[in-house]
């Protein structure tokens, strides 16, 4: 934000009296939109207090949190974790030396990058979910998820591990070190701990994916928001309800990612990926590492 | 409404479940029938058939829907799916010996309910599951244990009458469902939703022309709406509620017919239509007649 | 795969749908974005605590509670926006258009905020010296600069963005992957058909990913 100043002088008495006005017509604006929003919840009843009752009645709100919130907070977690499997697997399998290697990796990160997370989901379920003993919704998520979320942190990974200055790996393979011992013990570690605020930023993104469940019946805040609006006709309580837990729950995660950064890695940037969240494409990564 | 419980205790291998507590269901409304749970189900039963070896584990699972008001729906508190659907599930069940609280409820949706049969991740299917050539190729279904036709739902001042003046509206239906497939073929801008209760929503608030599914379930929308919505056009499809099973076990087909027919003979059956789907104002409809089992 | 090939008019079809979703919110996105970060970074103080307010918000709620929302939550209301089917367009294509770009935006917004920040420090500075004023700055020196360092980052979220069209599917859509599942559920070979699908995304994203590397190097700065 300090260099946003440089773009405008301090104001003058004149700007003031300006900006001023300018603040008054977009409070205005704003007010005026948000008292529309109230006027016309009021007028269609929607502050009944039986809309709201459930989300004030303890069973509802267990539900939401041990039915709805848990459940989502434990995909995401699996799914950040085996995703994290994968992006490292691929994304080192993308600096390898052989060509094969390299291009089966490049492809694979390719197409689940490229393919919406909902299709493979719907897939996964409906043509595999079914499966004896095998896949139910949560593991049709959890998977979608992994290979979604591991291709972008393949991306991260191989970035961060190019970020890991030259002269590291030079001196490892000086000293008579091997490819893989260079990689395990001098390039991983250090970009590890550059990429650690991009993956809990990949939390984030993983968080909210989890909610795309709701096409496949699998569990989540999603989930038992849709049972309770359907039970309760309170479809617009239910998503700001909904919606605030969700809020709540990333800004908490982009806090720890915030101080992870600022505690291992400094005051660099977070690695671009988690600029875009929820994105990839190697063109907005780490420009020229190639 | 009093139910009947079973604390089941299996001994062993064709030993009888006793029957040991009636208890008080409370102030559970929508519970449904009273089911006679049989004792002694396993001796009921051939050895090697599907029926002996669920009653001899004394669990069943049983696909039903989660989301349709009527036919099959669980609230976010509930342990139990009520409705149509779940109540002959029960009934089902009771014949094997097995009680409502020892049934496993599974959640299916319109579509992925071969897939669960045929892997037999559920024992048997009741999710308002039209009878098909197409499906019957692939899994069982025994029945129509219920008849109805697909039909329009649509607000009390619509224009739409006949069939012919859906060419050119717009049709809200379930996401995979055969009524949004009919529809689109009648030309139709069909509009797949995830439940009918949202389809509903669409109509009443005028975001679609009008809602498509089986009669059953628009009457009860209906009734529940008496003043914004109606139903319109004679049922111009035949869909058939059967149970769906998987061909791995051809013999529960008779069983499931006669268990369903027996059901219709004592009442049950209006019994559990009466509780349910008549709840929203819906006649009880005569029982319909059974197809015959393939032969196995 | 063969249903898919006999019956590739509706494959094409519901990719337009696809693709009609993605170029419309693509727009409104790219307007409502820029509109949030001028805000975001202009002087004046509540305008920016609104715009970031709201960036934080829906930046943070799912995608499909967004579309909940505007699909399911809004009707509750009355606000169904049928007046633009007198334009000829479906009220669902416009309220799946809005709840992507209401999400989308706030994606747009961060990456031509990140943009400006990219922009080196003394072009604004050498830009006040002379005497621009607050407007002068960003759009004659800021700004270009801004949106080129952009490209890289907004393809990304365009990327997302065509991906994210694959919600409207639930929403009375039946656009790319409504059609897939209408496809997978009468047919009993699955695999193939995912297949040709995906190969419809891929190609729509190796497009979008294409473009800006064009529009990327043609617009690089010489520094």
């Amino acid at each position: 934000m300090s260099q946003t100043s440089v773009l405008f002088d301090v104001a003058g008495p004149r700007t003031r009296a300006r900006h001023r006005v300018y603040t008054v017509i977009s409070l205005v604006v704003i007010l005026g939109l948000a008292a529309l929003l109230v006027l016309r919840m009021a007028d269609r009843g929607q502050f009944a207090y039986d809309l709201w009752e459930p989300f004030l009645t303890p069973e509802y709100i267990q539900a939401l949190l041990v039915d709805g919130l848990l459940q989502t907070l434990k995909m995401a977690f699996f799914s950040v974790i085996l995703a994290v499997v994968f992006g490292t697997i691929f994304g080192v399998g993308k600096l390898s030396d052989h060509a094969s290697v390299r291009w089966v990796c490049w492809s694979v990160v390719e197409f689940f990058r490229a393919v919406p997370v909902l299709m493979l989901m719907i897939f996964l379920y409906f043509s595999y979910g079914a499966g004896p003993g095998g896949l139910d919704a949560f593991w049709c998520v959890v998977i979608a998820l992994t290979l979604y979320n591991g291709s972008v942190l393949a991306e991260v990974f191989r970035a961060g591990i190019l970020a890991v200055p030259r002269g590291q790996s030079e001196a490892a393979y000086a000293i008579g070190m091997r490819k893989t011992q260079v990689m395990t013990q001098i390039l991983l570690p250090q970009a590890v701990k550059i990429m650690l605020p991009a993956i809990i930023s990949q939390c984030v993104v993983a968080l909210k994916d989890t909610s795309l469940g709701y096409a496949i019946t699998a569990p989540g805040l999603t989930f038992v928001g849709k049972q309770i609006y359907t039970d309760f006709q309170n479809q617009l309580q239910t998503v700001i309800v909904v919606a605030s837990l969700y809020v709540s729950v990333n800004l908490v995660l982009t806090w720890i990612a915030t101080w992870v950064q600022r505690k291992f890695v400094g005051e660099k940037k977070i690695l671009e990926v988690s600029m875009v969240a929820e994105t990839e494409v190697g063109a907005g990564l780490a420009p020229g590492a190639r | 409404m009093r139910l009947t419980r079973t604390k089941a205790a299996v001994a062993g291998l064709g030993l009888a479940l006793s029957l040991v507590a009636c208890g008080d269901a409370g102030d559970d409304e929508s519970a449904g029938v009273d089911v006679e749970v049989q004792e002694d189900a396993g001796s009921e039963f051939d050895d090697g058939t599907r029926m002996k070896e669920l009653a001899d584990s004394g669990e069943v699972i049983i696909g039903v829907k989660f989301d349709q008001p009527g036919i099959g729906f669980k609230g976010a508190t509930d342990d139990m799916p009520v409705g149509f659907d779940p109540e002959l599930g029960k009934v089902l069940a009771a014949s094997l010996g097995i009680a409502p609280e020892d049934i496993t409820w599974t959640e299916t949706i319109s579509d992925n309910r071969e897939p669960f049969l045929q892997s037999g991740e559920v024992d048997l299917v009741l999710a308002s599951y039209s009878i098909t050539d197409e499906r019957r190729a692939v899994v069982g279904q025994a029945g129509p244990y219920y008849v109805t036709g697909q039909q329009l739902l649509v607000a009390s001042d619509s224009d739409i009458d006949s069939l012919d003046d859906v060419k050119g509206t717009e049709v809200c239906s379930v996401t995979g469902s055969t009524s949004l497939e009919n529809i689109e073929a009648e030309g139709a801008t069909p509009r797949g939703f995830d439940t009918y209760s949202e389809c509903v929503d669409q109509v009443l608030s005028g975001a679609v022309d009008a809602m498509t599914t089986d009669g059953a379930i628009l009457l009860g929308y209906a009734a529940e709406h008496p003043d914004e919505l109606k139903v319109v056009v004679e049922p111009f499809s035949e869909e058939r509620y059967g149970v769906g099973y998987s061909l791995d076990h051809p013999e529960m087909c008779q069983w499931i017919v006669d268990t369903l027919t027996a059901a219709q003979e004592d009442g049950t059956w209006e019994e559990a239509f009466a509780a349910t789907l008549g709840a929203s104002g819906v006649e009880t409809p005569e029982p319909p007649a059974m197809d015959e089992c393939p032969a196995a | 795969m063969e249903l898919v090939l006999s019956n590739f008019d509706l494959y094409l079809s519901a990719f337009r749908l696809t693709i009609g979703l993605f170029l419309v919110s693509a727009v409104g996105s790219l307007l409502l974005g820029t509109l949030l970060a001028a805000m975001r970074v202009g002087p004046i103080a509540f305008m920016s605590k609104a715009a970031t307010v709201y960036i934080t918000v829906v930046r943070n709620t799912p995608l499909l509670i967004i579309f909940v929302f505007v699909i399911i939550g809004l009707p509750k209301l009355g606000i169904l926006f049928r007046s633009v089917e007198e334009l000829g367009i479906s009220s669902f294509f416009f309220r799946a258009c809005l709840a992507l770009t209401l999400y989308t935006s706030t994606f747009v917004a961060e990456a031509i905020r990140s943009g400006i920040n990219a922009v080196p420090l003394g072009q604004a500075e050498a830009a006040r010296a002379i005497g621009l004023t607050f407007g002068g700055t960003m759009t004659q020196v800021v700004l270009p600069q801004a949106f080129r360092a952009t490209v890289p980052p907004l393809a990304s979220v365009f990327i997302a963005l065509l991906k994210n069209t694959s919600v409207a599917y639930a929403f009375g859509i039946l656009e790319a992957t409504a059609r897939m599942k209408y496809f997978t559920n009468i047919s009993g070979n699955d695999l193939p058909i995912f297949l040709i699908f995906a190969a419809g995304y891929v190609v729509l994203v190796e497009i979008i990913s294409f473009g800006a590397n064009r529009l990327e190097r043609r617009w690089r700065v010489a520094r």
